[in-house]
């Protein structure tokens, strides 16, 4: 649809007419650098695959990808934009899906700038690029499944600061689904095929069941599945509340 | 054709729009006016689709707003309150995106923007940030958005507040210019307006409409509807004047107002006075600094419609 092209690439321009994403690009990468070489001891494992950078990925888009996505909604609603945007002839659904793609593109090219480590580790080593290759895939569907949790916890706030907590805390949520800090919450009471149904929900296992070089395609469908339904849960809190 | 149907929004117990119908045809131009929290604003999202109706339903040009709605935005051009756009983008960069948004393609697109932009004088700011520039251009901005794609039916909620006195008086001009073919319908707190560019008016208080007529109409309810006033040079004999008038014929009530050293002589019924009461001031030579026809005041008429609704 036009629609949605015409509302990603005005999005996407937005992100390059305020300092937020040199910002957010200039602090993605160093918070990259210090965890990779650091906390993940790139030099020190003397090993040539990329499993130290790509490890810090999910607890780094659980502060980053809110900040990103806190903006998409509440901003416009904030600033009344949204009224015009709604009254637009492109319908919700299109809306919703155009900036959550600019977002992902985003975000996609924040990554993709972190390719000199894959150059190194090539330049290194003898890595095997094609689990490179598939946890940058990984990544990237993770960082889609966070972008569109925060879609809609920023269509239900004007407050962007709310909506980036909460978001922060449903994506910890998501991310840690198959360990006991959620598990053990529903421990005792629940019955065991809703605890299996809430472990098979982390992105945690998903995503490293991706890096590790299997593509299997319950997992990319998974991803699939999560920023379906987080952007149809969009579409509909708009509806409801876009003129509240 | 814009036509609601007892458009309703209740927000809890607060009824902000209670049951307001009406049509409008191309070629007339409708002033919603009414004190603020009347409900114009609200009636006005109810029909450009931003705000779902509780009650009631409106169309524009036959399609349904809530069922059809980008059939019934592609014959839309809304300018919301307040004039919203896209701060960090340039006003060349958000007409743009509006046309593509509205399916303007090639020379058209071309033609249209070139049209907008010079009707509205947006040449000089094209590539500054709208959040830059003054609250004037953003609303110019905010018009030329609207009527980009040249619709059959604009809906521009207080298109000119926040502009100067020239600035208004193009924005009516445009607004004239374009009445003859579409349909129009403006909100406004500037009663002038209405009698400037408005061939019908509708008055909403709390939620309901109290009044739906011509301008001219609506100033002849007003008290002051062909009611004389004289102006005198002196202060003295101000009683003795008005005394006189009273005893002319038609001449239903004299008000005295010594601040401006004037006396009015109100009508009974719609009688004309004014040759009687020019022949009068002649007869006595009084010392008239001004002689002049009320043809009434449309503030006072809306002032007596909302309060009396609201009281």
């Amino acid at each position: 649809m036009s629609g949605i092209r015409v509302i990603a690439g005005r999005e996407l321009r937005a992100y390059f007419a305020t300092p937020l994403a040199f910002v957010f690009i200039v602090i993605f990468l160093a918070l990259m650098g210090v965890f990779t070489f650091y906390l993940g001891g790139f030099y020190e494992r003397a090993q040539a695959d990329l499993s130290p950078f790509f490890n810090f990925h999910p607890w780094l888009y659980l502060f980053l990808v809110p900040a990103i996505a806190m903006r998409l909604w509440a901003e416009e609603r904030k600033s009344g934009s949204i009224e015009l945007l709604m009254t637009l002839p492109v319908t919700t659904t299109a809306a919703v899906i155009g900036k959550f793609l600019a977002a992902w593109a985003f975000t996609a090219l924040a990554l993709a700038l972190t390719f000199p480590i894959w150059i190194t580790v090539n330049y290194l080593g003898d890595p095997d690029n094609g689990v490179i290759l598939a946890a940058y895939l990984g990544s990237l569907l993770m960082a889609g499944g966070f972008l569109a949790i925060g879609s809609c916890i920023s269509a239900a706030n004007r407050n962007q600061v709310v909506a980036f907590i909460i978001t922060v805390v449903i994506c910890f949520l998501f991310l840690l689904a198959g360990f006991p800090v959620v598990l053990d919450f529903f421990g005792g009471w629940a019955p065991q095929a809703l605890i299996d149904t809430v472990s098979g929900l982390s992105f945690l296992t998903h995503f490293n069941a991706i890096s590790k070089g299997v593509i299997d395609l319950r997992d990319v469908f998974y991803f699939g599945m999560v920023i379906a339904a987080w952007l149809y849960a969009t579409t509909i809190v708009l509806e409801m509340k876009k003129a509240d | 054709m814009i036509r609601a149907e007892s458009l309703t929004k209740h927000y809890g117990a607060l009824h902000a729009v209670d049951g307001i119908s009406f049509t409008v045809q191309p070629g007339e131009v409708l002033g919603f006016l009414g004190p603020n929290g009347a409900g114009k604003t609200t009636t006005m999202r109810m029909l450009a689709g931003f705000v779902p109706p509780t009650a009631g339903r409106a169309e524009i040009c036959g399609f349904s707003v809530e069922d059809q709605p980008t059939e019934a935005r592609r014959r839309l051009g809304y300018l919301p309150e307040g004039a919203p756009s896209w701060g960090e983008m340039t006003p060349r960069e958000f007409l743009d995106f509006i046309a593509r948004v509205r399916d303007l393609k090639g020379e058209q697109r071309r033609s249209r923007l070139d049209d907008v932009i010079g009707r509205l004088h947006l040449g000089k700011v094209l590539d500054q940030r709208i959040e830059t520039l003054s609250k004037g251009f953003r609303r110019r901005v905010g018009l030329a958005q609207a009527i980009l794609h040249d619709p059959p039916v604009l809906i521009l909620d207080e298109p000119t507040d926040g502009l100067d006195p020239n600035q208004k008086h193009e924005v009516r001009e445009l607004i004239n210019a374009m009445a003859k073919d579409k349909i129009i319908v403006i909100s406004t707190h500037i009663l002038e307006e209405v009698e400037a560019v408005c061939s019908r008016a509708i008055i909403i208080s709390a939620g309901r409409i109290v009044a739906d007529e011509t301008p001219a109409a609506l100033i002849r309810r007003s008290r002051h509807h062909n009611a004389v006033t004289l102006r005198f040079e002196h202060a003295a004999g101000l009683n003795e004047a008005a005394a006189d008038l009273r005893a002319l014929g038609d001449v239903d009530h004299v008000e005295i107002d010594e601040a401006t050293r004037s006396v009015t002589a109100f009508p009974k019924g719609n009688a004309l006075i004014l040759t009687r009461v020019a022949d009068l001031a002649g007869e006595r030579g009084w010392a008239l600094s001004q002689l002049h026809l009320e043809s009434g005041r449309l503030d006072e008429v809306f002032r007596s419609i909302t309060e009396k609704e609201a009281a």
